[in-house]
């Protein structure tokens, strides 16, 4: 067990190296940001000289790269252009969407299962075919419909919510964005509950399970459940580093400074030093919570041993 | 919350109504209109907070509420007048002499002197300290030691500076410049306190000025929270207990929150909501001229559009686009189509002329096709007009425009456009002289000068002359208006130049740019200044 995580760790520098100088390239394709600096107007050749030079943008790309890489190892994520350290943005962007991501994947868990489970066991009656159809409209409706729908009905028309989530973005106020983001997943959470659900409920265990007269919730919590789990905890956890970084087009929507914030406002002003941290740091949350899973399945499954 | 607020705008209107007097009645100090705090969006501003180095609207805002220089704009007519300068007395046009009025005070207690003046502008020019406004003191004698083109700056303060006395300096400019102490009302040259210099962090988290607002608290990228500073000295107190100003990603999050009451005052209505605004707001939305004019500028470096006799070309391109009708169905009459190359905000003492270009800025598709024959046909055949297509929805008006280029030239490919990826390789191809066509062009006043919308833009060399655009002409027009000591004099000159200008046709004006906002029933009294940013001191809340 011991091995094989540090194998796995040890895999992830490899993956690691090669997505941050992949994001490195990426943004300083998009051209010269000290350009952008000055609106519509020049900026004076002096200044841009200076400010270039306090960047490090008048140095090669490789030499860029490996500076670069030295001072993240050294916990330095560089100067945003506003002059604010790129690790003060990450610390006030992550825990919001860390929040943010924790209610979305609560909202999976709880009622992306229950769903599941309750139409795994009751195939081809009509909460099956309703929750089928359900699920079929939230996957094919795009998220950024899904969430101006609700901030409008909820926000403007009903007022039971506020439309923006204010800077402080608490657990309360995220519960409508958090359940926006789960939406999509959620409804594939239910569909893979259910396949496998009435899969494994023909199974022998299962059989025996009941034939033994043990009753039907241990039946199905013990024996069908955790048999069951298995590809819905392998979404979920890939589905931790999407929701993360896919968070941009909902925190928008509801005006949340979370990390989807900061890296659309890194990319619009071409600011290399936050949109390569800030990707760095989710590269690194989708690697760990992959391995998580992957050891997940040793305690869900015993038949499943890693050396 | 919200239900007490509504029934107190209610109660207030009432009373308003009856008795034609102003709600609350709180007076300056705490409770009633006077005490309560509104919110209005706001953007991220994009460099550090300090006042030569905020070159767009939203840091723009804050220093507006936060500082008061020696003069300030008339947020109605745009004129310069005294704040914080007593006198401004010079005999030659080019050395001034400025004393600054007694009794005020930076909101610290420090008390604001000329040395306040010198120190900040000395710091805004130093080349070291990279401050995107240092071009604004490059008329000042001793910039180029200051700030030189390349290498180290070889002194740290401007020699035209003296400080002469505890409230009087000397300003040395480099050339006459009869209107510069107009100029002084822009947000670079406002005062600095001491604490500024000595513990600049501490400063940047938290900015003290002499402005009827001080900063309670500031939360980078978030929000800020600004309240009237009930000691302040100046004679335009703020008429409400303060602003929250919040940060919106998407104008359309700020306009939905208005919407639903949670905020006060958005001052950037989206180009989407344009079509309800009216219907959603009434007459609680404003859309009032702002010193912004949009033009297509050429690239006179290059062999094609530099070469002689394509000022016909120019002009008949001018006279190809539909103004009218693109302002009304793209922009719904948010801009207004340009006569002239300067703004409305200037009134006409101030240089503004409509219908200066003439039969050039009309839509004449005849003579347009016959001007463009005569000059030699569009160079290569077609014309590829150059935007950023990441922010600011240019595509829509670029491809209206060439619609309207390709109709009156009966030419589908007479004309298209040439979007660039992101603003700044934008900016990038523009500053290396790589342009090969037209492109777009947009000028914000940064005083309400006709002087801001000539000389920088095409002077020979001007720090924002794009196009490379020179002659010799508009030169000598400029240099004499600047010399003139008789403000009208002067007025007439830079039009003078503003006809060479036209008659070259050096760059199309296309349209005015208005500043639009919305707001919530719980405010009156809400104006746009023509720099298109709220009024925020007048605001009365209740």
């Amino acid at each position: 067990m011991g091995r094989y995580v540090l194998r796995r760790l040890l895999q992830m520098i490899p993956v690691f190296v090669g997505a941050t100088l992949l994001i490195f390239l990426m943004v300083n394709v998009m051209g010269d940001p000290i350009a952008g600096l000055c609106g519509d107007r020049r900026c004076d050749p002096a200044t841009a000289a200076q400010l270039r030079a306090e960047f490090g943008l008048d140095k090669p790309v490789w030499q860029q790269y490996l500076t670069y890489m030295g001072n993240v190892f050294t916990g330095d994520f560089g100067t945003a252009f506003n002059g604010q350290p790129v690790t003060e943005l990450m610390g006030s962007a992550f825990p919001v969407t860390i929040r943010l991501t924790i209610v979305a994947i609560l909202f999976e868990i709880v009622i992306g299962i229950t769903l599941g489970v309750v139409t795994g066991l009751r195939r081809g009656r009509p909460v099956d075919t309703t929750v089928l159809l359900v699920t079929l409209v939230v996957i094919s409706v795009p998220t950024f419909v899904t969430g101006l729908l609700l901030q409008l009905l909820l926000g403007v028309e009903w007022g039971w919510i506020k439309p923006s989530v204010s800077p402080e973005a608490g657990f309360g106020e995220l519960i409508v964005p958090g359940l926006v983001l789960a939406s999509v997943s959620l409804a594939y959470v239910t569909r893979l509950t259910r396949t496998s659900i009435a899969e494994n409920k023909r199974s022998d265990y299962v059989r025996t399970a009941i034939a033994k007269g043990l009753p039907r919730h241990r039946v199905v919590t013990r024996h069908l459940l955790r048999n069951s789990l298995i590809p819905v905890v392998t979404f979920i956890g890939t589905d931790v580093g999407a929701l993360m970084g896919g968070a941009i087009v909902t925190e928008r929507i509801f005006n949340i400074h979370g990390v989807g914030y900061q890296l659309y406002q890194g990319i619009l002003r071409q600011n290399t030093q936050t949109v390569v941290g800030f990707v760095t740091v989710l590269v690194l949350v989708f690697l760990v919570a992959n391995l998580l899973v992957d050891l997940l399945y040793a305690v869900l499954d015993p038949r499943i041993r890693y050396a | 919350m919200r239900g007490a607020t509504h029934a107190k705008w209610v109660a207030c209107a009432t009373a308003a109504a009856l008795a034609a007097t102003a709600c609350g009645g709180g007076g300056d100090g705490g409770g009633g209109a006077g005490g309560e705090v509104l919110s209005s969006s706001w953007g991220d501003p994009q460099n550090p907070l300090e006042p030569a180095n905020t070159n767009e609207v939203q840091g723009g805002k804050v220093l507006d509420m936060v500082f008061r220089g020696l003069k300030r704009y008339d947020p109605e007519t745009g004129a310069a007048e005294d704040m914080l300068a007593e006198k401004i007395e010079t005999t030659d046009q080019q050395n001034f002499t400025i004393t600054v009025k007694d009794g005020w005070t930076f909101s610290n207690g420090e008390k604001v002197t000329a040395k306040s003046f010198v120190d900040a502008w000395n710091y805004g020019a130093a080349l070291k300290n990279n401050q995107r406004n240092a071009y604004f003191f490059s008329y000042i004698q001793g910039y180029d030691k200051v700030h030189p083109e390349k290498g180290e700056q070889s002194a740290d303060t401007l020699s035209g500076l003296k400080v002469t006395g505890e409230r009087t300096f000397t300003v040395a400019l480099a050339q006459k410049w009869s209107t510069f102490p107009d100029t002084l009302g822009y947000n670079a040259y406002v005062p600095l306190p001491r604490a500024f210099f000595d513990d600049h962090d501490a400063w940047l988290a938290k900015p003290v000025g002499n402005g009827p607002y001080t900063v309670q608290s500031y939360t980078r990228g978030s929000q800020m929270s600004l309240r009237k500073w009930e000691e302040y000295p100046g004679p335009d107190k703020a008429q409400n207990g303060g602003v929250d100003l919040k940060v919106y990603t998407d104008n359309n999050t700020a306009y939905t929150d208005l919407m639903a009451g949670n905020l006060d005052l958005v001052d950037d209505v989206p180009a989407a909501q344009l079509r309800n605004v009216r219907s959603d707001l009434g007459d609680r939305y404003l859309n009032t001229p702002a010193g912004i004019i949009q033009t297509l500028a050429f690239p006179y470096y290059d062999k094609n559009w530099g070469k002689e006799g394509m000022d016909k070309v120019r002009k008949g391109l001018s006279m190809a686009i539909d103004r009218e009708q693109i302002t009304e169905t793209i922009f719904q009459k948010t801009r207004t189509p340009a006569t002239d190359w300067t703004s409305p905000v200037l009134g006409a003492d101030g240089g503004y002329k409509a219908g200066l270009c003439g039969d050039a800025c009309e839509y004449r598709p005849d003579e347009a096709k016959k001007l463009i024959q005569e000059g030699g046909g569009l160079p290569g055949g077609q014309v590829r007009i150059a935007y950023n297509a990441d922010t600011g929805s240019h595509k829509d008006w670029v491809d209206a425009v060439c619609n309207s280029v390709n109709n009156a030239l009966d030419n589908d490919r007479a004309c298209v456009g040439n979007p660039v990826g992101t603003f700044a390789d934008f900016r990038k191809q523009i500053t290396e002289n790589k342009m090969t066509g037209p492109f777009r062009a947009g000028w914000q006043m940064d005083y309400p000068l006709i002087q801001n919308f000539l000389q920088p833009l095409y002077y020979t060399n001007g720090s924002s002359n794009d196009g490379k655009w020179s002659n010799a002409e508009f030169d000598k027009l400029v240099d004499e208006a600047n010399a003139e000591d008789d403000t009208a004099a002067a007025v007439e000159r830079f039009q003078q130049a503003e006809e060479v200008v036209r008659d070259n046709m050096a760059a199309i004006p296309l349209w005015y740019q208005n500043g639009s906002a919305g707001y919530s029933e719980r405010l009156s009294d809400v104006r746009l200044n023509p720099f298109s940013v709220p009024v925020y001191d007048q605001i009365k809340v209740g």
